[in-house]
């Protein structure tokens, strides 16, 4: 096959969605935001909801968000997505209404509107990108960061007796009854981008079909925060980060998986 | 719902009148003295009716950016909260008014600071007219004195906000929330459709049809020059509105030797003072600013010209006074009366201020 016959439309079998517009992203080489962008990209595209959704992004490296994804979009003040979609969703309703926020966004500042927000069963899609790191900020700990991960306010390591723990603030979301699927993905490799993929997409799905929260965590990297080469951070989140965070399904009472039900692992049913 | 003529609070009025108006969205947090507000709406339920939203929040904070999020989507919202509630607001006021969207906000003032006391004040003219938030902006301020002007001032407020994108604030004190008075409610109108939205708000943030680009409320500028000029369209907003908008009210100032500067209720207590002055010979006359945002500057620098003081009067520690002072530039003097901690003055009160002030007026000398 030339060249030529490689560019002929009929034998595209994969290209950027028209949706993820061309402008350079200031993201860091190595990143998890460039693949997440362009899954909700992919996504809105294959579902038909560009003229219905409506994205809230965050403070945070994703601040710029609107930058790239050809959506109608809103940027919330620190922490305040949750609340924003709130009103976006309830004034709104036909309309699929999705955040985006980083682990500094989501469950430092905006604790409180994540979990009322969640505990409402307000029908959106919480996309939450946790990075253990304030990365726009410069590194910075944050409530994610795990104990012994050093930052430039954690300069010798996160000390519980000073800082407190990790806070894994999606199993939290996962006891309230207005949430109806709670998981927790990554995307360091294809199959890992691929369980996303779809995780994402339910959420959507979920969030048009009034069913209530979803909640995506992105277990993700910030090799530039973190002092790494990508591929250095991508080993490292997979040693660390996973031990602290463990990907899989926390919650699903849209498709209950049979798996998790064996595991044990508690649903509430949306009243 | 055909207009009516009904008894009732201040508070309960606004919560009517929002309705009747065909606002969108209300988002609130219980506080007193301003709770009737979020609970007459949630009685009448005007979701079943109108199909008005109406939430309590988990916080000020929330209320408001909820506010900011519905005011993103072209629907009129509103909130209201009393004094410690909207220092708590203000992060949210100020990206609404930098992201251009109309919204109403309402403060039925208490005495602060801090967490103060729950009965009347006036003292936060200061953070509702010189900014409140952070950065250079102004929110249209109306300052009702009546149940009355509590119902015609959401009316007021939303069609300012967005015949000039930019949110308005009712700054009502606790007198004006919780005392009853007859209020004439306007007729029910409908609520704007989603089509006259998009016609009427063409930057709404709605869901991008393929016709045209996204639309995208923010308000971070990392281009210093782009900035400037955001700053720049913002205030050749505020001079049109200082323009075309100051509203005040005058009362016995054609033939008056004093004049007093008052606003909301206690505009009210001075009338009744001045009634009782002019009955004793004393010519004093009132102006009432009713935007305190735009101040009435020039209409209190031309009545400087013929008259030889003025006083203010105010349920705080003198902020009003500043502005009064600045419009009369040291042609006259510019006094201060006014009472703190939830206290109100008299009428008594205001006529010994007028003597204290200007001797020469008070008959026992």
């Amino acid at each position: 096959m030339s060249y030529e016959d490689i560019k002929k439309p009929e034998n595209i079998v994969y290209q950027r969605p028209a949706l993820l517009n061309g402008n350079h992203m200031h993201y860091c080489p190595g990143c998890s935001h460039g693949v997440v962008h362009k899954l909700i990209a992919e996504i809105v595209e294959e579902m038909g909801l560009q003229d219905k959704t409506i994205g809230i992004a965050p403070v945070g490296c994703a601040v710029f968000a609107y930058n790239y994804v050809d959506i109608d979009w809103i940027e919330a003040a620190h922490g305040r997505a949750p609340a924003v979609a709130t009103a976006v969703k309830r004034l709104n309703p036909d309309r699929m209404v999705f955040t985006y926020q980083g682990d500094g966004d989501l469950a430092a500042i905006g604790t409180g509107e994540t979990i009322h927000a969640a505990n409402r069963g307000e029908n959106i899609a919480i996309i939450f990108i946790n990075n253990g790191i304030y990365g726009m900020t410069g590194g910075q700990m944050s409530p994610t960061t795990l104990e012994g991960m050093k930052t430039s306010t954690s300069p010798y390591g996160r000390r519980i007796d000073l800082n407190g723990y990790p806070l894994p603030i999606t199993n939290l979301l996962v006891g309230l009854d207005g949430t109806c699927y709670v998981t927790r993905q990554s995307v360091h490799t294809a199959a890992a981008v691929r369980k996303t993929k779809a995780a994402i997409k339910q959420a959507f799905k979920n969030a048009m079909e009034g069913r209530g929260t979803s909640v995506v965590e992105v277990v993700s990297t910030c090799n530039s925060g973190w002092k790494m080469t990508p591929v250095q951070a991508n080993d490292w989140m997979v040693e660390h980060m996973f031990k602290k965070y463990p990907i899989g399904d926390l919650k699903n009472t849209v498709n209950p998986a049979p798996a998790a039900h064996a595991k044990g692992v508690e649903t509430h049913p949306k009243q | 719902m055909d207009e009516e003529i009904r008894l009732m609070k201040g508070n309960e009025a606004i919560a009517h009148a929002a309705i009747r108006y065909g606002v969108d969205g209300y988002f609130g947090y219980p506080i007193t003295p301003q709770s009737e507000i979020l609970e007459t709406l949630e009685e009448l339920m005007p979701w079943e009716t109108t199909g008005m939203v109406v939430l309590q929040a988990e916080s000020e904070l929330a209320a408001i950016n909820m506010v900011y999020g519905g005011a993103s989507t072209g629907k009129a919202v509103m909130t209201s909260s009393s004094s410690p509630g909207v220092s708590l607001k203000q992060e949210g006021i100020s990206y609404i008014a930098a992201g251009e969207l109309p919204a109403l906000i309402i403060n039925v003032m208490r005495g602060g600071p801090g967490l103060g006391t729950i009965q009347p004040s006036q003292a936060d003219y200061f953070q509702a007219t010189k900014g409140g938030g952070h950065g250079d902006y102004h929110l249209i301020v109306l300052a009702p004195s009546s149940v009355q002007e509590m119902a015609d001032f959401v009316c007021l407020g939303f069609d300012l906000a967005f015949k000039y994108r930019t949110p308005a604030m009712i700054l009502a004190d606790g007198i004006v929330g919780q005392m009853m008075e007859k209020v004439r409610l306007p007729k029910q109108r409908a609520r704007r459709t989603d089509a006259e939205i998009a016609e009427q708000c063409p930057w709404a943030v709605t869901g991008r049809p393929a016709t045209r680009k996204p639309n995208i409320m923010t308000t971070l500028e990392l281009e210093s020059s782009t900035m400037e000029e955001n700053n720049r369209r913002l205030q050749a907003t505020y001079e049109r509105i200082r323009s075309n908008e100051v509203r005040y009210q005058e009362y016995y100032t054609d033939d008056c030797d004093y004049l007093i500067v008052a606003f909301g209720s206690i505009a009210r207590i001075c009338l009744k003072a001045i009634e009782e002055a002019r009955a004793a010979g004393i010519k004093v006359g009132l102006i009432r600013p009713i935007t305190l945002w735009p101040f009435p500057t020039e209409a209190i620098a031309s009545m400087a010209q013929r008259v030889k003081g003025i006083l203010t009067v105010e349920i705080n520690a003198g902020q009003m006074v500043e502005d009064v002072r600045l419009a009369v530039n040291g042609k006259v003097p510019v006094y201060y009366y006014g009472r703190m901690g939830g206290i109100v003055p008299n009428p008594s009160e205001v006529i010994d201020a007028l003597y204290r002030d200007f001797p020469e007026i008070n008959p026992e000398r």
